[in-house]
């Protein structure tokens, strides 16, 4: 958002962003924190004109999310929230669109339009609520959901694989790609501060826990005895080390991520992979993203990668601009009366 | 050939031609600028283009035949023609196809070159028809197209493939020599659209000029036809096809609304050209998405109407049926919105080139919930002007999502439009909410439409969507009285815009012995129809709504003044059903269900048997 000298305004605060609306997510629920989060960083990155920030969300408990936020907002239907809001930022790209998701909303029945979203780098911020489950229709699996999962439509185990979310929008290349977690709102804050600064197509998935129907899905990463050595924080041009001790790191061997030891002498930081969000290349951010896969990797958060090129809006809105430029604002008299007419006297 | 023998010139006021050929012979085209020219020196036209779904279906199949049929007169003339007068046909398997339809004595051009044993096994022709006497009832005339294009093009650079491909060429110029038709549009029509490959040009042009040549020059003509220009009202005029006033109309709503135009659209036969003709006004600032599926198309165009832009989609049906959903969502935020369905034939991927008007019950009901939209529909490819720039007027004042509805025979098909200048057209004003003072989302003005606050405007933000919200407040509201209230308040919201449309008029006398009352694209069928039968002394007289959800006021009354009422439709009975339920009287029905436009002798027929045979007086 622009800060245009003129408009002298006090600061926002998260009250300004408060609706009047009763938050209704069961206790405990992991969206409170998203919520808390969103509102606590909103007043550092959108300094002025709040009437310019639109969220924009599909069905599920997480898409509740607009009616919470003091802003422009539209509950959407079921898996649509990402073309909606590529229908409000086309329209007007001056304002600043936000979409708020489940994993359901987003990659089952919404799947389609995400990838879309992405390959045509429309300028969304992309908040991925994913607690690896149904929540709002009470708990069934999910296509974020683990191979094997036991829920109410699959009693013995689902069988089919789940996406990987950031895999999949780095493959349709999203050009702003990050993950967070429910239980680290410094880390949360960061991560949304850094999503409104990009424009251009931007995820943040954000692991989030479902108490009621997924309870601890993503209990390793977020308990304190086990958080440090499951998570790998992202920096950019720093080192990958993660562990209690700060005493392991990644190697890359080849196009293979292992873990070594660095408190053993054998291998220093200097031996690790040091992260570059703006690689060119986004096999990198693709290797990162596949860590999850292998129970012995750590899971990163942080910004997988960012790049920027002209987005959907902008180009729509350029090409208008190079036309009229070219031909002149249109005439309706001139185009009706067309070029083919005879007169009747 | 001797001498050349001066031709007759016959005075006709009506003709109907059909072209056929492959599908990559170029029908279309050789259809469309005889249909171009003829309008071009003043007769007034309609047309039916009538092509096969398959792109290049295998040279010499029978489904692969691409046929375009028009009526051109120096008389009103409202429909493409139930019977051809005239059929081209450049290959055995257009004869095949189309011989049936041809009148009995009609005249029978054929490319005589295309019937080879390869050729007529592939139509079924078990003999040459050209050599038995299976043609004698038609005033054939045999002409080797192909080879006299061949001689005509002797000497040009083109590969024999390419020199085959102007034979259409010589057919139009054939057609232009025998309707005293001038080829000066063809002739510049070439020149633009080939002007990067003057070869082309040169061939074309040749070939046409050849066709002409050949048509004064044989024996085989004996007469000529003149029809002479009709007598229609005083204008400039264009020939226009429906989807193409469709997008014009549109274009001009965005005019004269100041809104920016924005279209979500995904590509289906035969909707896909108002997406084309749109995306071309990008210096007026129109915004075309064209979207991964229909859904896209639509709830794109909701977020967008929700940013303040005219905001439109456009599809067919099988497309529709994808939108459902979205619709109750426009429904429920209470957004401007319209939604054009071209109908096409159904169930399913039905018929997808072929027209059918199987789609109002869809458009009047296909939604879950009480969930009310305004329904129009046009009656002509130029009212599909109109009718887009009425649907836009009636979305936007009433926050309402509209659905109009056309079909492949309107949009497809073309006829003279009196171009109306821009400042005849009507205004359509539209303010949005500005004053935060006692702002409520879902506070009504008097015509029960709620508030346009766009994002942007400050101290008005709000949230709308799906679930229902309180009246007045717009939260998210679940009370059980609440919503017996707001599902009342919608669908009297769509009632009163029957308020604001022109009454139902009645061509002929106000009281009859019959009324015959259709919608959409029936119109001149029955039009036609109705004044045959009124020529031959019958007591009828004709309706047509263009304005389906509401209708007009005076409907109940009008029909109340026939003794009896028949509703045409290419359906089961739609329309027919709709004016049961709403006025419970009784209709007659005529329902053929082709892919085709009615046929104005099946009305006819029916009119007849209903008014007892004929002279029912
Ligand atoms: C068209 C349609 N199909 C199904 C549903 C039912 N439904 C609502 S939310 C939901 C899944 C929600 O899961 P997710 O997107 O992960 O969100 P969560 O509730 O977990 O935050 C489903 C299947 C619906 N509302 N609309
Ligand atoms: S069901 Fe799960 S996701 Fe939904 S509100 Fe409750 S805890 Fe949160």
């Amino acid at each position: 958002m622009a800060n245009s000298p003129e408009v002298v305004t006090q600061k926002y605060t998260a009250k300004d962003f408060t609706s009047d609306q009763d938050v209704r997510w069961c206790p405990g629920c992991g969206d409170y924190s998203i919520l808390a989060q969103v509102q606590r960083t909103f007043p550092d990155l959108i300094q002025t004109n709040k009437e310019k920030i639109v969220w924009v969300s599909g069905i599920g408990c997480s898409s509740r999310f607009p009616y919470y936020m003091n802003t422009y907002g539209f509950h959407g239907i079921h898996g649509r929230a990402a073309i909606i809001a590529t229908g409000v930022k086309v329209a007007n790209p001056d304002l600043s669109v936000w979409v708020a998701t489940g994993d359901g909303d987003l990659l089952s029945i919404g799947g389609n339009h995400f990838i879309h979203a992405c390959r045509k780098n429309v300028d969304l911020k992309v908040l991925l609520f994913n607690n690896r489950i149904y929540g709002l229709t009470k708990g069934q699996y999910s296509p974020t959901s683990e191979k094997g999962k036991v829920t109410k439509t699959t009693p013995f185990g689902s069988v089919d694989y789940p996406f990987n979310p950031l895999s999949l929008a780095l493959g349709s290349d999203a050009t702003f790609v990050a993950r967070s977690i429910d239980r680290n709102p410094k880390h949360m804050q960061e991560m949304i501060r850094r999503i409104g600064q990009h424009k251009g197509f931007a995820l943040l998935e954000i692991f989030q826990n479902c108490n009621i129907f997924n309870d601890g899905a993503f209990e390793l990463l977020t308990e304190k005895e086990t958080k440090d050595d499951h998570v790998l924080v992202l920096e950019h041009g720093k080192p990958m080390v993660f562990g209690k001790n700060q005493d392991k790191g990644i190697k890359l061997d080849g196009a293979h991520p292992i873990v070594v030891d660095i408190s053993n002498g054998k291998y220093s930081k200097d031996d690790l992979w040091v992260h570059d969000e703006f690689s060119d290349a986004p096999v990198h951010a693709m290797i990162l993203a596949h860590l999850d896969d292998r129970p012995d990797l750590p899971s990163p958060i942080g910004v997988f990668r960012q790049v920027i090129k002209e987005t959907y809006d902008e180009g729509i809105k350029n090409q208008i601009d190079k036309i009229i430029e070219k031909k002149g604002k249109g005439d309706l008299e001139k185009v009706l009366f067309g070029s083919n007419t005879w007169e009747v006297a | 050939m001797s001498e050349i023998k001066e031709k007759e010139f016959r005075v006709v006021t009506n003709v109907t031609v059909r072209f056929a050929g492959d599908s990559g012979d170029g029908m279309q085209l050789t259809g469309s600028q005889f249909s171009d020219t003829t309008a071009w020196i003043g007769n007034d036209l309609n047309t039916l283009p009538d092509y096969p779904a398959e792109i290049r279906a295998p040279a010499g199949t029978i489904y692969g035949v691409s046929g375009f049929q028009l009526s051109f007169g120096s008389e009103d003339v409202n429909t493409p023609g139930d019977l051809p007068d005239v059929l081209v046909a450049m290959n055995p398997a257009a004869l095949r196809k189309n011989l049936k339809e041809l009148k009995n004595g009609g005249v029978l051009i054929v490319n005589s070159d295309a019937f080879d044993q390869k050729n007529l096994k592939l139509a079924n022709f078990e003999s040459n028809p050209l050599e038995d006497d299976s043609l004698s009832g038609y005033e054939l005339h045999q002409v080797p197209i192909s080879s006299l294009t061949a001689n005509a093009l002797e000497g040009l650079p083109l590969s024999p493939k390419e020199v085959a491909r102007c034979k259409n060429f010589f057919a139009l110029g054939l057609m232009y020599w025998l309707y005293d038709r001038p080829l000066k549009n063809t002739e510049d029509w070439i020149k633009d659209k080939f002007k990067n490959k003057p070869e082309y040009v040169e061939a074309n042009t040749k070939a046409l000029q050849a066709g002409h040549k050949f048509g004064e020059m044989t024996e085989i003509f004996t007469t000529r036809y003149k029809v002479e220009a009709a007598k229609l009202p005083k204008g400039i005029y264009r020939n226009i096809s429906g989807n193409e006033a469709t997008a014009l109309g549109f274009l001009t709503a965005s005019v004269k609304s100041g809104l920016p135009l924005f279209l979500g659209s995904y590509p289906i036969t035969p909707a896909s050209e108002i997406l084309q003709y749109l995306s071309s006004y990008k210096n007026f600032g129109v915004k075309t998405v064209q979207a991964e599926d229909e859904i896209a198309g639509i709830t794109s165009a909701i977020g967008a109407a929700f940013a303040g832009n005219l905001a439109l989609t456009t599809t067919s049906g099988p497309g529709l049926s994808l939108k459902t959903e979205a619709i109750g969502l426009a429904v429920m935020t209470e957004l401007p919105l319209v939604i054009v369905n071209v109908q096409r034939g159904g169930p399913s991927t039905g018929l997808p080139t072929k027209t059918e008007q199987a789609d109002l019950l869809q458009a009047m009901y296909g939604r879950n919930g009480e969930a009310p939209v305004c329904v129009l529909a046009a009656r002509t490819p130029r009212d599909c002007f109109y009718m887009a720039v009425e649907a836009s007027r009636i979305a936007l004042k009433y926050m309402t999502p509209v659905i109009l509805l056309t079909d492949g025979y309107l949009g497809n098909g073309s006829e003279p439009w009196r171009i109306p200048h821009v400042n005849e057209l009507p205004d359509i004003s539209v303010k949005f909410r500005t004053d935060p003072e006692r702002f409520y989302p879902y506070l009504r003005n008097d015509n029960l439409a709620r508030p346009w606050a766009i994002p942007g405007t400050p101290g008005l933000e709000h949230r709308i969507g799906g679930l229902e919200k309180a009246d007045v407040y717009g939260t998210v509201n679940y009370d059980p009285e609440n919503h017996d209230r707001m599902v009342k308040l919608r669908t009297e919201k769509v009632k009163r815009i029957a308020n604001d449309i022109p009454d139902l008029e009645v061509d002929g006398d106000e009281k009859g012995d019959l009324l015959v009352l259709g919608w959409g694209g029936t119109y001149g069928s029955i039009k036609d129809a109705v004044n045959k039968a009124r020529k031959s002394g019958l007591r009828v007289s004709q309706a047509h709504l263009r304005y389906l959800n509401p209708m007009p006021k005076n409907t109940g009354q009008v029909l109340k003044n026939f003794k009896k009422i028949l509703i045409p439709e290419i359906n089961l009975g739609q329309l027919a059903h709709l004016i049961r339920s709403e006025y419970l009287i009784q209709v007659e029905q005529l329902n053929v269900v082709r892919g085709l436009p009615l046929k104005v002798n099946d009305i006819l027929e029916k009119i007849n048997s209903l008014l007892g045979g004929g002279n029912g007086k």
